[in-house]
């Protein structure tokens, strides 16, 4: 079956960011950028299907500027067969990247679809219900488990007090939690490789999707900044603080 | 302006996070109502019906809706949120889980843990793992939001008396069914809503020795959370991560046990009102955001502070 992969570019997990002096966003100029780490375990999650016979085709997709094909030529060193980019300059809403998604799986025909559960730019955790919500396809929301039968795919999810299994029908909506596997890197024949397989760029006018939003971003600021504390040099003195000084004991 | 409250339960209690949600809602002020979708669920009807500020109680107790399904509950919010100003749900699993497919079905943007209500329309949230907050307006017919219940105070869970009425409407997608769920058990507090949480990390070195936090939080009534670091190395179950992809505590004290400190475990509670850090490593990140800092081993530090509180 063919599965496709949808891959966001965000700024790196490890980048401290900084939020721009006029408050109209944080500041990514010259910010290392990298594959979100949830669209990592996706992939990763596609390309193990693949190895166990289950997928025979993995598709990998991405919304977004031109310079989003660097991870869209990661995704290929990792094992995808071929990838779509669509592009878009300006900052999408998951709705709009839901619908261009929905636009790509009625073209593809994708019997699983894999994205990460939430990116960790926007922290919204919306794009993968919204597509299953398109498509009218079942949903397996952050995802621990995966386990393609027949035409049904079990998925083990993680919720609130432990771990609860759906049975979906497919064609099927699977976002991935962090335990769902760990990626691996991609060797450099692997990339070397990938710079040959195909890559198709689209836009949001030729796939006829509005990305219109209901959504405006007014100002972005900075958090309030905690006041520094202070270092106790024992036990007894930090006890005797959290009961007398902050009185939280 | 009226807004819809989704109900979070498990079928047998109401979640306090409905009781956050309730009090966002109240901020934005209007009717408010709260709809309980699942199978048996008339003890849950019973306390939302019950909750300080809501107007009236939305019953739908159908076989579809057990388990929370969101291939059968979203189509049913979708119907009966078109007649309301505003959509809530908490930033739950479930929220997380049921609201974006509500959205969509509606075709509006979602507005995801709401961290403060400006206006009717206006709120803010976090993004980038809680280092910018946005404040993000929207024009949508109906606003469709989640909310983070540590932003709000939650209302009383008693003295409202409102009117219960049962919803006919039945969808089944028949494209999903429940399997089986296995939850972790546990006597302590719950940890998004104790008021202390005492978490280890890696510094624990193994799962045996988070027995050492068990006597301190039972000591102090508190709950006990780990990092993503604790939890991958197997130490404790993954209910139990404190951060960006786990869960979001504001509790009155925090004690870190034995951890760094990385953007993503600060991004799940840098809100708690006091934060200690207890780490042997006095360059650790964790001392930026510390109250107080200890630099000491813990297993030294931690058995030491159980017998002194």
């Amino acid at each position: 079956m063919k599965v496709l992969v949808a891959v966001k570019r965000v700024v790196d997990y490890n980048v401290k960011v900084r939020v721009k002096a006029d408050n109209s966003g944080v500041d990514l100029a010259n910010v290392k950028m990298s594959m979100n780490p949830f669209c990592e375990i996706a992939v990763e999650e596609a390309v193990r299907l693949k190895e166990k016979g289950v997928a025979t085709e993995i598709v990998v997709v991405s919304i977004g500027p031109t310079t989003a094909q660097e991870q869209l030529r990661t995704a290929l060193a990792l094992g995808a067969d071929r990838a779509i980019l669509v592009e878009s300059a300006e900052d999408l809403t998951s709705l709009a990247v839901a619908k261009l998604l929905k636009a790509v799986v009625d073209k593809e025909q994708p019997q699983l679809v894999i994205l990460g559960k939430q990116a960790i730019d926007s922290d919204n955790n919306q794009t993968g219900q919204m597509l299953a919500a398109l498509t009218g396809y079942g949903q397996g929301t952050f995802a621990s488990k995966v386990e393609v039968a027949g035409d049904k795919v079990a998925v083990t999810r993680e919720i609130d007090g432990g771990a609860q299994t759906v049975s979906l029908s497919l064609p099927a909506i699977i976002t991935t939690d962090l335990r769902l596997n760990e990626p691996r890197y991609a060797s450099l024949p692997n990339i070397m490789k990938a710079k040959k397989k195909p890559l198709e760029v689209l836009t949001p006018e030729a796939l006829g999707v509005s990305t219109a939003s209901t959504n405006k971003t007014l100002k972005v600021e900075a958090p309030a900044a905690r006041s520094a504390g202070i270092k106790v040099k024992s036990v007894a003195e930090l006890v005797e603080k959290l009961k007398n000084e902050a009185k939280v004991i | 302006m009226t807004i819809l409250v989704i109900a979070e339960h498990d079928g047998k209690t109401l979640a306090p996070a409905t009781l956050n949600t309730v009090a966002a809602a109240a901020k934005i002020g209007g009717d408010i109502n709260v709809l309980v979708a699942g199978q048996g669920i008339g003890a849950v009807a019973e306390a939302a019906a019950k909750i300080a500020g809501v107007a009236k109680v939305l019953v739908a107790d159908n076989a579809a809706y057990a388990h929370q399904l969101p291939e059968n509950i979203a189509p049913l919010v979708a119907e009966l949120g078109k007649g309301y100003s505003h959509i809530l749900a908490a930033a739950t699993s479930n929220g997380k889980n049921i609201l974006p497919r509500v959205a969509a079905q509606l075709d509006v943007d979602q507005i995801s843990e709401i961290i403060s209500v400006v206006s009717a329309d206006t709120f803010t949230r976090p993004i980038y793992a809680g280092n910018a907050i946005a404040t993000v307006q929207s024009t949508a017919p109906v606003k469709v939001i989640t909310v983070r219940a540590t932003g709000f105070d939650p209302v009383a869970a008693e003295g409202g008396s409102a009117a219960v009425e049962a919803v006919a409407a039945v969808h089944d997608a028949g494209t999903s069914s429940f399997v089986g769920e296995e939850l972790a058990k546990s006597d302590r507090p719950e940890l998004t809503a104790a008021k202390i949480v005492v978490s280890g990390g890696r510094g624990m070195q193994n799962g045996d020795n988070f027995k050492h936090l068990y006597a301190l939080a039972d000591k102090l009534g508190a709950a006990v959370g780990a990092s993503r670091a604790a939890v991958d190395a197997g130490f404790v179950p993954n209910d139990m991560q404190v951060g960006q992809t786990g869960k979001i505590v504001a509790p009155q004290l925090y004690i870190a046990v034995g951890i760094s400190g990385a953007i993503q475990h600060l991004a799940g509670m840098k809100d708690s009102k006091v934060i200690v850090a207890i780490n042997k490593d006095e360059e650790a990140p964790i001392f930026q955001v510390a109250d107080y800092g200890l630099v000491a081993d813990l297993f030294e530090a931690v058995p030491e502070l159980e017998k002194l509180v």
